[in-house]
């Protein structure tokens, strides 16, 4: 608080005590404004499905390689591919090892995915894409542990669970770090931008009229009548 | 041809119908005329009684803006349900986004909550874990703030080259809207934090549960629950009831139809910062939690989609932003970069919110590479796609925010260009 703050605190507190308590609530403790209920275990239970590298949030259960290709099988490989190769151009869940710093990266679970719950809390909350978590518990380790496979990062014996969790190692955990940009980029700050012959010749290298990808306005559904 | 500084007040109706004149071949908005309406004759508008109040109980634009619409790319997704439809930059002015013309982007379609099913949770490293209806999110005493909202993936089309031929497309994810919401911080203090407490997980309630982290610093900082949009509700495309609003941070934080925030003392790593949003480098590794979008402008006018319908006295018309502050300065440069002049800012210059900028130009016909550069008040100046690439190679999809050239060609037509 600054000095002629306190001053004027001061000055009131003599004059109005009682009325400072109305116009002056009191700095840094939050005001509780009764609003919302407790909510309760059974609520929470419904709704909490997400899963830390860790395995916290990892629920009950298990499910082997051999019955996830079942699951995956059924309810998967349409728009994955039988091997985890997509069909079509749905994302692509297997192979790709290699890739990523060449002209066509792959990203794939094998790949790319630093750790197994973003994997599994993936899927537990979004696939199957229309079906949205409708999966058992048993068959989300088992489809888990059957992608894991199409990545040949777990054999065809492993049974995933929270117990077995933790020995599941992703290819590429180390592929990470934090954003640098303020440092890796610090020639962007520049308090005075060239304004006048910043450059040689101008010449165009490319144009967009020439890869003739741009949708046909005249195709698109028009605004209400 | 008009003198300038009569031209300053012509609305832009005038500004079209002026422009008759030149490349018809181009100019694809232009209504063949009617004389029947124009003086010395009586408009039948002037003539008869219009519909009258209450026909149009919510009302539409005007039957004669119906090319005025969100577009899509059909070749770029799989499906329309994890898909983005583009805002129509190239026909608006002014820095606020009509609630209608706001890019989409869903991950599992349109979640359409009934207010009254609507809760929000609130748990984790909390003392008192909560839950909130919508009208006790609405009981709380609600700011309002105008905010850019920016898609990662704005302009990562065109991270190898000149792809796509319109602002729309190029630049369309992104919207700029007032909220009105209640302060996430306020909603944390409810719940009372946890010693340990350093991220909270946001996530949503349509078919995707899209979840992200962020850190607490930020929620604390100026995060927003917000159910408004300028104005009335939330459109059911942009998180009807409640989204989460996250100033200057890329758009996949901006949780839509938010259904549960929980708080912990690590991030999370899901799918969607992990596979998703990050930004590979040429060396194969990724930069992860890239979540401020750097200061980026464009110019809306013209562009592939708004030709220019007459020599002489023009208007270049942008839009500029910056996840890390207020706008400071635009430059615009008609021949490429080489040199650059300082464009007039009008309207009102926010914290992480577009501003509007104009640039007058005389055109004789003649040649022109278009182009606009932002810089904020951290003194951050948008960088040419080049250098970019240079530090970031080929591959990020996201955090596009490099220097669009537009050539302008002798007929008025505008094409997206790469130049070198």
């Amino acid at each position: 608080m600054s000095r002629s703050a306190r001053l004027a605190l001061g000055v009131a507190l003599l004059i109005a005590p009682s009325e400072l308590a109305l116009t002056q609530p009191k700095k840094d403790v939050p005001r509780s404004y009764g609003v919302g209920h407790a909510v309760t275990p059974e609520q929470v239970a419904g709704w909490d499905i997400d899963i830390r590298p860790d395995g916290q949030g990892a629920p009950p259960g298990r499910g082997s390689v051999k019955e996830g290709e079942k699951v995956y099988m059924d309810k998967c490989a349409a728009c994955h591919g039988e091997f985890g190769e997509s069909a079509g151009r749905w994302p692509q869940v297997a192979q790709g090892k290699g890739t990523l710093a060449s002209h066509d990266p792959v990203k794939t679970v094998g790949s790319y995915f630093p750790y197994l719950s973003s994997v599994f809390d993936y899927i537990r909350r979004a696939m199957p894409f229309g079906d949205s978590q409708s999966l058992s518990n048993d068959e989300l380790y088992a489809v888990t542990a059957y992608v894991l496979n199409l990545n040949d990062i777990v054999d065809d014996k492993f049974v995933l669970s929270k117990e077995t969790w933790g020995r599941v190692k992703m290819p590429n955990q180390a592929g990470f770090f934090d954003d640098d940009r303020e440092m890796s980029e610090k020639a962007f700050w520049n308090p005075n931008p060239c304004m006048n012959d910043c450059r040689g010749p101008v010449k165009i290298i490319g144009r967009a009229g020439a890869i003739d990808v741009t949708p046909d306005e005249k195709t698109q559904k028009r605004g209400v009548e | 041809m008009a003198d300038p500084s009569n031209t300053r007040g012509a609305t832009r109706r005038r500004f079209l119908a002026g422009a008759a004149g030149l490349a018809a071949a181009g100019a694809t908005e232009t209504q063949a005329e009617n004389s029947k309406n124009l003086p010395p004759n009586v408009a039948d508008w002037t003539r008869q009684l219009g519909e009258g109040v209450g026909v149009r109980a919510y009302g539409n634009p005007s039957k004669f803006e119906k090319n005025v619409i969100r577009r899509t790319v059909p070749w770029l997704t799989a499906t329309p349900e994890s898909s983005v439809s583009f805002t129509p930059l190239h026909q608006l002015d002014g820095i606020i986004t009509p609630n209608g013309l706001c890019f989409e982007r869903h991950h599992g379609g349109i979640a359409e909550i009934d207010p009254e099913d609507y809760r929000l949770m609130l748990h984790g490293l909390v003392d008192k874990p909560l839950i909130f209806t919508l009208d006790d999110l609405k009981r709380f005493p609600s700011v309002n703030e105008i905010y850019f909202l920016e898609c990662a993936a704005n302009s990562g089309m065109e991270w190898r080259g000149a792809q796509l031929n319109g602002c729309q497309y190029t630049h369309g994810m992104v919207h700029c809207v007032q909220y009105t919401g209640v302060t996430l911080k306020l909603l944390l203090e409810q719940a009372g934090l946890r010693p340990g407490a350093q991220w909270i997980m946001a996530e949503g309630g349509d078919s995707a549960a899209m979840n992200r982290s962020i850190p607490l610093g930020k929620a604390l900082d100026d995060c927003l629950v917000a159910y408004r949009m300028n104005g009335e509700m939330l459109r059911p495309e942009q998180g009807y009831p409640a989204r989460l609003v996250v100033p200057g941070w890329e758009g996949n934080v901006w949780i839509k139809w938010l259904r549960r925030i929980k708080v912990g003392d690590q991030p999370w790593f899901t799918r969607e910062e992990t596979s998703k949003y990050t930004d590979l480098l040429e060396n194969g590794k990724a930069r992860q939690f890239t979540f401020v979008m750097d200061a980026k402008s464009v110019i809306t006018s013209p562009s592939p989609q708004a030709p220019v319908k007459q020599k002489g006295f023009n208007i270049i018309s942008g839009l500029a932003w910056s996840g890390r502050g207020k706008i400071k300065r635009v430059d615009v440069s008609l021949d490429g970069g080489r040199n650059w002049r300082n464009a007039r800012i009008d309207g009102l210059v926010l914290d992480k919110a577009c501003v509007r900028f104009y640039f007058d130009f005389e055109w004789n016909g003649e040649e022109l590479l278009l182009q606009s550069r932002a810089m904020d008040d951290t003194g951050y100046v948008q960088p040419s796609k080049d250098a970019l690439r240079k530090i970031r190679g080929l591959n990020s999809i996201y955090h596009n925010n490099g220097i669009q050239t537009w050539a302008l060609k002798p007929d008025g037509e505008v094409e997206n260009v790469e130049v070198g």
